[in-house]
């Protein structure tokens, strides 16, 4: 019997996962329209490779990755690009985001897949390339692309974490997934084990889900794997969280900003693994996955689903019910809730909660702290969740850094257990997302200032180099004048008197040829003396014009302006007007670097 | 509509309900104070209770707060019952109403209410009045069997609310000091501690009946420890820290230093290790502190209790420690997960 470890503190909230775990996956039907976001994963956003009007097939890339940490978007299903346009995804922030939207032709019909008989055939390097291009990344909801975390580091991997915790309420997704698929998620987790040269492979699965267990028991045993063992580890909340995972499996407390790899443990889902083995094996791409539909519906139950599938059709499925007020991604605990029911289905979609107000009352009045430390007894990380609300809600930035903020994983265990009702998370969340903004409006600071004194130093560099020019061109031009006046009046007595006089003289040709004899023959010096005089003119002449002309300027067509344009048009000014202000203000703080 | 963001359920607990829960654990040591002293405490009680309710339905109105949702969570209660448990029970009324009103007006409210004040609001009660009224607040009520002349009910009334006693009693006939200013007086007349203790106004432990209402709150004490609405942390380092301080000096000269076990059950040390020390709002929150915290107060009652002026320590040593609370939870702040080592 393994030995395992405890995190501190967790919570235990009702699970509500029997509503959903008691029926099969059952496979979602095919939509009338995909919303695919090309945004789906940690790292840069995909680059659609497809045209509106075009046929995709199924599992053909129409996002390709761009850049190092990137990942795929895949068609789902054979159709037509419909629109590639900003449309409403599943965030909480509302803002829309770019999505291909693929009009189903119903025929499934799918693009050549390079399917694979033999993996270990396969060099490393091919196999990461592979899951890159499958768009394979973490469903456990990091989305981080996993092609990126199977690299054998410098350090040795002893332990490969797959994690099956699923310890948030309502979500039952690997739970069913372990239950019926079992075997394909231990082959794709010895693709893993292989890349990341990792001895041992431990599966993590919380006590509440026995079925889950067993099944992955004997597919163990059946696959003859060695060296890979399933865990029963207890049913808490947030168990299932990686650093959580890891700690109770191995007692290896992973801090925050260090990463698991360095001390020698990699963790997946084990949806995750599971899709790595589709997209090796199969060659099929991450185009589905396994959502729970639960909540205020009719019959809970898993979906396997179609990315870009519309929430609303997927919901109503399950037989969506009245009284439903909004739907949630995700648990309770963690999830977030989506700004609209036409957003689509994506990777890191695990659960789709259709909320109603008996489910989820709304939130109870919110009472000051009494410092009565629940929140810090249940932190896993063990912060002093108190302190930093006190913090967050100051403003104290700084003392809220001190105070270990970036450390909270925000799984919302304080939160449940205030007993003043405050929305710790939210504080949080919002200190953290403060301290970003000011950092990013540093880092923005300091670019415009920087900028500034690129130009500065460029003008400065630029009027030197034209007077340069300038000089250059009239001592050659004088040169040339004294040259030919000297030429045409070699008699004079002293005709050096003239030439040193004259390239004493400033600019000015009139004077210059004032000091010339006249009427002696010198009309041809003096025309290329005029000539160079005319040409300064000029110059002079080109440049108030070019000053009069900027002094001029004025916007166009702003003759008949709507008044939105115009309040646009002020919020545009507004913008620059604060950005210059915020340049000024850096440069004013920092006078050097 | 659930609320916007994550997590969308929460347990179903309250201040309220921690605050009632504190409460209902002070009522086995209230039923042993009404059986050996009579039910002039549950008077007290009543008039600090209302006094309470009335001062802070009043001072939220003054501060623009809402009232309904703040009277309703308990902490006013509380900070009148743990008042009138610390005072004389057979008190003139007004002396109940004004440390009340200036616990909860002043040390409450002027600091932000809920959750801000830095001192434990019955016991800043408990200090002014013992400064400004020290004759009143050494009555204490003889216990049950041991009084020369018992006064009924109906003449306790009289005396809370009209301090007339029947025919031509004298206050001092039916009350005394309590059994720890006895003893420290005692003492200062030169006598031997086994003598006093073999005065009539002693039990077992310490004072007749009075260790019984300790008794009372120790059980209510673990009550809430056993609710998990404290933590062990500062009872059990109050009470170590009293007991072997007082051991110490018993050990060393045991004719003038009572037992430890008489200073666990005298005075307040019961009620403060249990309910008054474990305030939240004015102990610290980390593990370490709390020990610390304790420590301090546990060393301060027993140097009060002995050398100081006052007839108890608990209070003033809890003042004294809630000064230092910010500077004890800056200085003890734990690791977090996964930095133990390095930190």
């Amino acid at each position: 019997m393994r030995t395992l470890y405890q995190f501190h503190g967790g919570i235990h909230p009702p699970t509500d996962k029997t509503q959903s775990n008691q029926k099969p996956i059952a496979q979602s039907a095919l939509p009338a329209k995909l919303v695919i976001p090309l945004h789906q994963h940690v790292g840069n956003s995909a680059k659609a490779v497809v045209e509106t009007g075009e046929r995709a097939l199924k599992g053909q890339i129409i996002g390709r990755p761009e850049g190092h940490l990137s990942s795929a978007v895949h068609a789902p299903t054979s159709g037509t690009v419909a629109a590639i346009d900003l449309q409403p995804v599943a965030h909480p922030s509302g803002i829309p985001d770019l999505c291909i939207t693929l009009i189903p032709d119903g025929l499934d019909e799918w693009a050549l897949r390079d399917a694979c008989e033999d993996w270990r055939a396969l060099s490393h390097t091919d196999l990461r390339h592979r899951l890159r291009n499958a768009g394979v990344v973490g469903l456990g909801g990091a989305v981080f692309p996993s092609d990126m975390k199977l690299y054998a580091h410098k350090h040795k991997i002893t332990t490969l974490v797959l994690n099956g915790a699923e310890c948030e309420p309502y979500i039952t997704c690997d739970d069913l997934l372990m239950r019926e698929r079992a075997a394909e998620i231990l082959q794709g987790a010895e693709i893993m084990r292989a890349l990341l040269y990792a001895d041992e492979v431990l599966i993590g699965i919380e006590d509440n889900k026995p079925e889950a267990i067993n099944a992955m028991k004997a597919a163990v045993a059946a696959g003859g794997h060695a060296r890979m063992e399933v865990i029963a580890v207890p049913t808490i909340y947030p168990g299932g969280g990686a650093k959580q995972l890891i700690r109770v499996l191995t007692g290896i407390e992973v801090a925050a900003g260090v990463r698991s790899t360095d001390l020698g443990v990699q963790c997946f889902n084990v949806g995750t693994a599971y899709s790595a083995w589709r997209a090796i094996r199969h060659g099929e791409p991450l185009i589905s996955r396994i959502v729970t539909v639960t909540g205020n519906v009719d019959h809970p139950q898993n979906f396997e689903t179609l990315i870009g599938t519309p929430v609303a059709e997927l919901v109503a499925q399950a037989g969506a019910l009245p009284g439903t007020t909004g739907y949630i991604m995700g648990g309770p605990m963690m999830g977030v809730l989506l700004p609209s029911d036409q957003a689509g289905v994506i990777k890191s979609t695990n659960c789709i909660i259709a909320a109603s107000d008996k489910l989820f009352p709304p939130p109870k009045p919110v009472l000051p702290c009494i410092r009565c430390t629940r929140c810090a007894d249940v932190c896993p990380a063990e912060l002093q969740p108190q302190e930093l609300y006190w913090f967050a809600r100051a403003k104290n930035l700084t003392k809220a850094e001190d105070y270990h903020l970036f450390d909270c994983i925000e799984c919302g265990a304080c939160s449940y257990v205030c007993p003043s009702n405050i929305p710790l998370v939210q504080y949080y969340r919002f200190a953290k997302s403060e301290i970003w903004a000011q950092q990013a409006g540093k880092k923005a600071a300091d670019a415009a200032r920087e900028r500034h004194e690129f130009r500065e130093s460029r003008m400065e560099r630029e009027k030197r180099e034209k007077a340069e020019k300038l000089a250059a061109k009239e001592k050659a031009a004088l040169a040339a004048a004294k040259e030919k006046a000297a030429v045409a009046h070699s008699p004079l007595p002293n005709p050096d008197k003239t030439t040193s006089h004259s390239t004493k003289l400033p600019n000015d040709g009139s004077q210059v040829a004032g000091y010339l004899p006249k009427g002696e023959g010198t009309n041809e010096s003096l025309r290329e003396l005029q000539v160079d005089d005319t040409i300064q003119l000029k110059i002079q002449a080109a440049i108030d014009h070019a000053k009069a002309q900027a002094a001029a300027i004025k916007p166009k067509n702003t003759g008949q302006l709507t008044p939105q344009q115009q309040a646009e048009i002020a919020e545009i000014e507004a913008r620059r007007a604060r950005i210059r202000e915020i340049a000024k203000d850096a440069t004013e703080e920092q006078p050097s670097k | 509509m659930s609320g916007f963001f994550s997590p969308f359920i929460t347990k179903p607990a309250s201040v309220s309900q921690i605050m009632l829960n504190v409460l209902l654990a002070l009522v086995p040591g209230i039923i042993l104070y009404v059986w050996f002293f009579g039910p002039a405490i549950l008077v007290t009680l009543t008039l600090a209770s209302i006094t309470a309710l009335a001062t802070e339905s009043l001072m939220l109105k003054l501060r623009n707060r809402p009232i309904a949702p703040f009277l309703k969570d308990n902490s006013a209660l509380l900070t009148a019952w743990l008042l009138a448990l610390s005072i004389p029970p057979l008190a003139p009324w007004w002396l109940v109403v004004v440390g009340t009103g200036f616990a909860i007006s002043i040390s409450k409210h002027l600091y932000g209410g809920l959750g801000s004040n830095p001192f434990n609001p019955a016991m800043v009660g408990y200090a002014v009045l013992i400064i400004s009224f020290p004759a009143h607040m050494t009555h204490w009520l003889t216990p049950a069997g041991l009084a020369e002349i018992p006064l009924s009910f109906s003449d306790q009334l009289n005396y809370i609310f009209h301090s007339l006693l029947p025919g031509d009693i004298k206050i001092d006939a039916v009350t005394m000091a309590t059994p720890l200013d006895t003893l420290k007086t005692q003492l200062h007349m030169n006598g031997q501690i086994n003598a006093i203790l073999n005065m009539p106004i002693y039990g077992y432990l310490a004072g007749r009946g009075s260790e019984w209402v300790a008794a009372g709150f120790l059980l209510g004490g673990i009550y809430l420890f056993a609710k998990n609405i404290i933590s062990w942390h500062i009872p059990a380092a109050f009470l170590a820290t009293l007991f072997i301080t007082a051991g110490l000096f018993h050990l060393l000269d045991p004719a003038r230093y009572a037992a430890p076990l008489f200073h666990w059950f005298s005075g307040a040390a019961m009620l403060g290790a249990f309910f008054i020390l474990t305030d939240p709002v004015t102990s610290p929150t980390t593990p370490k502190g709390r020990l610390i915290f304790a420590f301090g107060a546990g060393l301060l009652t027993y140097l009060i209790r002995v050398y100081g002026g006052f007839p108890d320590g608990v209070a003033f040593a809890t003042l004294l420690m809630n000064i230092c609370v910010p500077l004890i939870d800056a200085w003890t702040q734990p690791a977090v997960f996964g930095k133990k080592e390095k930190s």
